[in-house]
């Protein structure tokens, strides 16, 4: 089922959280909306299931404006932070609660056929504080799918469980959405999950839809420097677009040809390379390093004063203090302005 | 130890009586008092869960105009002893006794202990379920019923259990009601008759029924309350009502208020102005008001003496025996008073003699009771202390002994220091014990209000009432703070 929202102002009173949020997701589509803490996320969601009213703007699901509609009647699945499983009820009971109207026999099917789909078959008689934090979520995302409801709704799922399990318990309720044809929406403030999961990101700053793209293409080519920064590591060079070069302290890179202006290359710590200084090669001090096993994150001081990150192999072994010719071998992105 | 002793002693008793047992037990009176004892118990543990949850459903879940004024006036009840509102009820309107004029003074007095644990408790239940149940078709009444309330019950059930005890061993506001129920039945044979063994045996039957209470509760909480509920990961938003609403809300809010707070107070103050015209014996009422501290401290200090080494066990340890130590101390919370002042007196008649009706008896009579009040306290507050900060003044080269003294209870103390204040003004309020124990010629606060009433001289009562309320506000208002003010 489509999910459109249209230039949605949501609040609590006093200056709006959500002010003027556009988005689209189409039907069986997964789209993670990735924001900082306090960027509104929640409130987007529960204005979404009719928890919360905007002020402003339409919720449009398959077709129909949701205007007026109370939650009950949505027929929107809900997954929130930490699975707000029922305490005092079984995990059969916790999945059939939304299947009130269905027969015994219905509801017992259909309970058994969702533990089987999250791998937690055999778990009825289970009481949710029996359960382990992953199981709790996947259990989360049985209830909400019971009913079949038109779109799934999940609120930082896997933000409370541990950083090994967590990628776990992702791809399987993200295997689970995809078999069942979900429309989903994640929220998350977690920039590798929003980018690992996702048919599509949608990045929300300042209470708007700042860029809504492909994982691939949000991380290759951001709309803003701030998306930049906010999505992936960068650095940001300054620079002057001349035709298909961009003229920055690293020199002059290749680009996406435009008119002449002032611009921002995006420069991801991968695309940097470092080696021993060569005439005619800009260089810097390496001024800190990071090992992360199989690599290094080196941050290099160019002399004008502005900070390059390079991430390279973990040999040779750069040191601080080290002097280094910093280059970047293919074309960059840039962005319009300056950071 | 102490604490079991008054049961023992009367167990003992009893078992000495013989077949006096099987005839006060035999007797049609003893089943009247228990089935009457049984409806007004259910009747105000009723009306409590219904007021105490839709209270603080209001408190919690609604946005009402001046939120802290109606927390405090929702805890303050606790500062009126039932049998000051039984007094104010029997002073506007001689003569009114029976059933539902009391089931009404028992459920005004003990709402807030429903009350404050409900609110707390729809304060940490968690908006993911709620939500989530209304997007799985429930509407909002559905939700309630099942997400938000099985979330609430079992605090809101532990409240109610302690409105249970208290009206069972309720013995000022019955007896000002003239309705007939053990405690009641149980001074009067003490005072009637040479034959003190029906006393005890009626004082044992109010214990098992007691017990069945305390069990009654725990099987309620293991047949409806099942598993653990989640920890709060947001709060539930508030709801905003329409204009008419809340003021039917607020109207409401305040009704309760003006009838268990201002309505007696009211009555307090008008006899007071009447009273004082016939002259107030302020030296008696001096005398009475000293005697009433000093009893009431020293029933503390023991109290918190006794409480301290079984608080630091339960915090720090978690073993068998020290549950069972726990357990033992609590026994004072679900004994009546008349039963442990009935207890007493036989222990010191036939153990120490020379003690009996002095000062000495009705301390510990106080300390046994009120047990359960510091342990609570003195527990909670060695347990804010990390152990890790005791093993940091371990490893800095102090000893076992000084790092306790120096390190836990320097922190602990104001937890521990509340838990004796409470443990002094609830003393300050009691009466049957205090009746029954008080060394001969001394009068109470609580003693000479009993006096006073029961001559129906309402006007020369009235100063030691006020007295009486305005001492129990102390521990009541550090009760009321509210725990979410910081939100």
């Amino acid at each position: 089922m489509t999910l459109e929202l249209h230039d949605l102002v949501a609040g609590y009173g006093g200056e709006p959280v959500l002010r003027g949020v556009d988005l689209a997701v189409a039907d069986a589509e997964f789209v993670c909306v990735l924001g900082a803490s306090g960027s509104g996320k929640t409130t987007l969601l529960r204005t979404v299931a009719g928890l919360h009213r905007p002020t402003a703007g339409r919720v449009v699901l398959g077709g129909h404006d949701l205007a007026g509609v109370r939650p009950e009647r949505r027929r929107v699945g809900l997954v929130p932070q930490e699975g707000a499983l029922f305490g005092h009820l079984d995990v059969a009971a916790n999945v059939a609660f939304g299947l009130h109207r269905a027969t015994r026999a219905t509801r017992r099917a259909r309970v058994a056929e969702l533990l089987a789909l999250v791998d937690m078959a055999g778990a009825q008689d289970r009481m949710p504080h029996e359960l382990s934090g992953g199981q709790r979520q996947r259990i989360a995302v049985a209830r909400a799918l019971a009913p079949q409801p038109r779109v799934v709704l999940l609120d930082e799922p896997f933000a409370g469980l541990d950083a090994g399990l967590r990628a776990d318990v992702r791809a399987q309720v993200a295997d689970v959405l995809l078999a069942t044809g979900s429309t989903a929406v994640l929220i998350t403030h977690d920039q590798d999950e929003a980018l690992s999961v996702g048919d599509r990101v949608a990045v929300l700053h300042a209470g708007r839809v700042a860029q809504v793209a492909e994982p691939r293409e949000l991380y290759a080519r951001p709309a803003t420097a701030w998306l930049a920064g906010f999505v992936g590591e960068a650095s940001l060079l300054p620079g002057r677009r001349d035709g298909a070069v961009v003229r920055t302290a690293l020199g002059a890179l290749p680009c996406a040809a435009g008119p002449p202006a002032d611009v921002t290359a995006v420069v991801r710590p991968e695309q940097v390379r470092l080696g021993p200084p060569v005439p005619g090669v800009p260089t810097g001090a390496v001024h800190a390093v990071e090992f992360v096993g199989p690599a290094q994150r080196v941050r290099v001081e160019l002399p004008g004063g502005l900070r390059v990150t390079a991430r390279v192999r973990a040999q040779p072994r750069w040191r601080r203090g080290d002097i280094a010719a910093v280059s970047v071998p293919g074309p960059v992105h840039v962005v319009d302005g300056t950071a | 130890m102490v604490a079991a002793l008054p049961l023992g002693y009367l167990v003992v008793r009893v078992a000495g009586a013989g077949d006096r047992v099987a005839a006060v037990l035999g007797r049609e009176r003893t089943w009247l008092l228990a089935a009457n004892s049984l409806v007004l118990v259910l009747l105000v543990a009723a009306g409590s869960l219904v007021l105490g949850t839709a209270t603080g459903w209001l408190l919690t879940r609604v946005r009402l105009p001046a939120p802290r004024l109606w927390w405090v006036l929702a805890a303050l009840p606790l500062a009126v002893p039932s049998y000051l509102l039984a007094f104010a009820v029997v002073a506007t309107w001689p003569g009114t006794n029976g059933l539902l004029p009391l089931t009404a003074v028992l459920v005004l007095a003990c709402t807030p202990y429903v009350t404050l644990p409900a609110a707390a408790a729809f304060r940490m239940a968690d908006a993911g379920q709620e939500d989530v149940a209304r997007t799985l078709g429930r509407g909002p009444v559905a939700t309630f019923r099942a997400v938000t309330l099985p979330q609430v019950l079992p605090a809101a059930l532990a409240g109610t259990l302690l409105v249970a005890l208290y009206t069972l061993s309720d013995f000022g506001a019955v007896a000002l009601l003239r309705y007939d129920v053990f405690t009641w039945a149980i001074r009067a044979a003490y005072e009637g008759t040479f034959d003190r063994s029906a006393a005890a045996v009626l004082a044992l039957v109010l214990v098992a029924l007691t017990l069945a209470l305390v069990g009654a509760e725990r099987w309620a909480r293991r047949r409806w309350v099942r598993g653990r509920t989640g920890v709060a990961v947001r709060a539930v938003p508030q709801v905003v009502l329409g204009r008419g609403a809340t003021a039917a809300a607020v109207l409401g809010l305040a009704a309760v208020a003006a009838a268990s707070l201002a309505f007696p107070l009211a009555v307090l103050a008008g006899r007071l102005v009447q009273g004082t015209r016939g002259g107030v014996d302020v030296p008696d009422l001096l005398r009475a008001a000293g005697s009433t501290l000093a009893l009431g401290l020293g029933g503390a200090v023991l109290a918190v003496a006794l409480a301290a080494p079984v608080a630091v066990l339960a915090a720090r340890h978690h073993g068998r025996l020290v549950a069972a130590l726990e357990s033992t101390a609590y026994l004072g919370h679900g004994l009546p008073g008349i039963v442990v002042g009935l207890s007493l007196v036989f222990f010191s008649l036939a153990a120490v003699p020379a003690l009996y009706q002095s000062a000495a008896v009705l301390v510990l009579a106080y300390a046994v009771l009120f047990l359960p009040k510091a342990i609570g306290a003195s527990r909670a507050a060695v347990e804010r202390v990390p152990p890790a900060v005791e093993e940091v003044a371990r490893t800095l080269g102090r000893g076992a002994a000084r790092t306790w003294l120096v390190v836990t209870a320097r922190q602990a103390w104001p937890g521990i220091a509340a838990g004796g204040l409470l443990v002094m003004v609830t003393a300050m309020k009691e009466l049957p014990a205090t009746l029954m124990l008080r060394p001969t010629g001394v009068d109470t606060l609580a003693t000479e209000l009993w006096r006073q009433t029961a001559l129906g001289a309402y006007g020369a009562a009235a100063p030691a009432a006020l007295l009486l309320v305005l001492m129990a506000c102390v521990p009541a208002a550090l009760l009321a703070r509210d725990p979410g003010a910081g939100r």
